[in-house]
């Protein structure tokens, strides 16, 4: 597969689920890292949103804004590049990764800086910009304190809200003497964050061109919003003399009072506080605030196309915070990195494929139990496991459709179920033919241990009953269905 | 192929492809009103709770919180620098003199960034102040000034009076709807980082130490 360059040269997307969690699920110390952080945030969570007694109706709101943004984009994204440009923005359109990359290494260029400053953006990782400016001879340097720990350790973000939660003190600690020169270096939370200070600090007064994502751009204002902790964003926002922000298409909303909901529902679903510490929005440029030269690309990179698929199309809704990734079972065990795509957990699951046509990630719409823990603290209410069923949908009948897809073990085994569980008489025959089949491989606790080719996956990793002697179907027949056709006045099939 | 894509037609084109017929402007105006804006707008706290309800926001953020009447600010001012050792404040333009204690020195700022970082802090008023979620609204305007201001600098004093503070999120929008293209930001507590293990560090790069004076009436 051809997968997407990252920061470090790594390539995403270049193995299935199943086999990228079977590496995972043997590092023991990130899986710990992972499921403490993830225990955590969502304590935090679930207690700030418990608070809200109109929680629900500020999900439907947020919801209805995003669903109804979305069923205009094209005006939408139109209004805002007006009003950006009134006030004094550049606005640039960018269908793939190759034209976003061109347009930013453009514009670094031309203003001959040698270095940039970055907030933490997934657009970003998502076109593989880091890659585009160092081969170019331009050191792109994160300052959000996780994605300078991913950055230094020569890593890969695993969570978008928290990129580094797979590492914990004592390896950040490790990073950090080595990539910052300090041998004495301590490893409480405070020393780390102390030494990234003094280690950016002196960037940010220096360095004259940031480049940053953005949470929301806002039509009628033509303003943009960016949501962050530690300040860094604010130091890229403000100080440099060029801004460049990379925003997809479908982060847009109609107006600056939307913010009402959203700026509620993101910060109690990312990092389980009432309000994170800075909310920045700006228009264009002000004269004598901030950078005089502002530049947004509109990145589309296969956006668009999701919109014609009417079910799939609420993925677009998303507003990154992360609340799925910790709520998810899977993403407890397996951590980010599984899922080898810039964007991880339930909403990369159906994210990720879709961003490529279902040509790559077809794996992850089955990187789920389908309990649905997602769906419930969603903040814009995405219903993943309804677009996880649609999309595995999609992945059979494109396998269907191709020759080897057809006569592939999968699709007979699915094919014959389909015939059986069509017809009440074919099932009750096939459950019967099953108690007597299945004697070669029940072990004597009464499990099947083991199952044929491709039957196998499920056992795997656990234990199938074995099928009784006597089936439901049967029972029922036997003890129920003669009282119960006479309570009915009808008679039951089976 | 020589020619130069134009990724704007392509993009808007690829869009309403997916969407099939477009919407009238009125259509889309009318369905955007027609979302149901059911969440809480205003809360029907009374003053006194509601300033009580600041505070406590503001202290588990670990801000430092006073309280001064009207013409008592600038001694509050005072007693607020003597405790924190400060010589004096950097200033936006447009902070009243009534302010300002006799005996520290108070300067109007220029905007450069390397001499702001050697300041030992600023002084400045606000737009709104939203006691839910305990957080400060800067806007570009007087006795607020440039967003540069209230970022360098390591330690920010915010002066908040009691008529700016209201309790919910809605409510503050609804005070920002008349200057939302001005460069805003929101303030909850010093800056923070909980990237590391998920605890919550105080102090990263923004001030790392915030104080906010209350003013009430007398
Ligand atoms: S899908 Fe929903 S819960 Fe998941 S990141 Fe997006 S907005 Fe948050």
């Amino acid at each position: 597969m051809s997968g997407v360059q990252t920061q470090d040269g790594t390539q995403w997307n270049r193995q299935d689920f199943p086999e990228a969690a079977k590496e995972i699920l043997e590092q023991s110390q990130t899986r710990k890292n992972v499921q403490h952080a993830t225990n955590v945030i969502q304590g935090k969570r679930n207690k700030v949103v418990a608070e809200l007694p109109d929680w629900e109706d500020l999900r439907e709101a947020g919801a209805q804004i995003k669903a109804h943004t979305l069923r205009h984009l094209d005006h939408y994204l139109a209004e805002f590049e007006a009003n950006c440009t009134a006030a004094g923005g550049h606005v640039h359109w960018a269908s793939d990764a190759a034209e976003a990359n061109r347009i930013i290494l453009g514009l670094v260029q031309q203003h001959d800086a040698k270095e940039v400053i970055k907030i933490k953006t997934m657009t970003s990782e998502e076109v593989g910009l880091n890659a585009t400016l160092e081969a170019n001879g331009i050191a792109p340097i994160e300052t959000d304190l996780a994605e300078l720990i991913v950055q230094m350790g020569k890593d890969r973000p695993s969570h978008f809200v928290a990129p580094a939660l797979h590492v914990n003190r004592a390896q950040v600690r490790a990073i950090f003497q080595k990539e910052m020169h300090l041998p004495d270096l301590g490893d409480r939370p405070e020393d780390l964050a102390t030494a990234a200070r003094t280690y950016l600090r002196e960037k940010y007064l220096r360095i004259k061109v940031a480049i940053s994502g953005g949470n929301f751009l806002i039509a009628d204002s033509g303003g943009m919003c960016i949501v962050e902790s530690e300040g860094n964003g604010r130091m890229c926002l403000t100080l440099p003399d060029v801004l460049i922000s990379i925003v997809g298409i479908e982060k847009v909303i109609p107006s600056f009072q939307d913010l009402e909901v959203f700026l509620q529902t993101l910060p109690r679903s990312a990092t389980g506080e009432r309000m994170n510490p800075y909310n920045s929005t700006w228009c264009g440029v002000h004269p004598g605030d901030g950078p005089q030269e502002f530049h947004v690309v509109l990145l589309d990179n296969g956006r668009s196309p999701i919109l014609a698929d009417k079910e799939a199309r609420q993925t677009l809704q998303c507003i990154r915070c992360a609340a799925c990734l910790n709520a998810c079972p899977v993403y407890h065990q397996t951590g980010g990195h599984a899922y080898e795509s810039v964007y991880a957990g339930p909403i990369g699951a159906i994210l990720t494929p879709q961003l490529h046509s279902m040509k790559e990630g077809r794996s992850l719409p089955y990187a789920s139990s389908l309990c649905g823990a997602c769906y419930q603290v969603c903040p814009v209410k995405i219903n993943i496991p309804e677009v996880l069923i649609h999309l595995r949908g999609k992945v059979v009948q494109e396998d269907q459709a191709t020759l080897a897809g057809k006569f592939s073990l999968w699709n007979i085994g699915m094919q014959a179920a389909a015939f059986l569980f069509a017809d009440a008489g074919r099932l009750g025959l096939a459950e019967r033919v099953g108690a007597v089949g299945q004697k070669v491989l029940v072990s004597k606790n009464g499990f099947i241990e083991w199952m044929p080719l491709m039957l196998g996956g499920w056992t795997q990793t656990r234990d199938l009953k074995a099928l009784p002697a006597q089936s439901f179907r049967q029972w029922w027949a036997k003890e129920k269905a003669p009282s119960a056709a006479a309570k009915n006045g009808r008679v039951s099939h089976g | 192929m020589a020619e130069v894509m134009d990724h704007r037609a392509a993009i808007l084109g690829s869009i309403r492809k997916a969407l099939g017929q477009a919407s009238s402007k009125d259509a889309i105006a009318e369905e955007y009103a027609a979302i149901p804006r059911t969440y809480t707008k205003t809360g029907g706290m009374e003053r006194a709770a509601l300033l009580a309800h600041f505070e406590e926001r503001l202290v588990e953020y670990d801000a430092g919180v006073y309280r001064a009447a009207k013409d008592g600010i600038a001694a509050k001012v005072a007693e607020i620098l003597t405790a924190r050792g400060k010589p004096g404040l950097t200033l936006p333009e447009g902070v009243p003199a009534e302010w300002l204690p006799e005996g520290f020195s108070f300067e109007v700022a220029g905007l450069q960034a390397l001499e702001l970082d050697k300041t030992p802090g600023v002084l400045t008023g606000c737009t709104v102040a939203i006691a839910e979620t305990g957080s400060i609204v800067l806007q570009n305007a007087a006795a607020q000034g440039a967003r540069i201001l209230s970022l360098v600098p390591d330690y920010h004093l915010c002066v908040v009076f009691a008529e700016q503070v209201v309790l919910t999120v809605p409510e503050a929008f609804a005070r920002l709807e008349g200057t939302s293209t001005l460069p805003t930001t929101f303030v909850s507590g010093p800056s923070a980082t909980a990237d590391i293990e998920m605890t919550r560090i105080k102090g990263v790069h923004g001030p790392r130490f915030l104080d906010v004076l209350i003013v009430v009436e007398a």
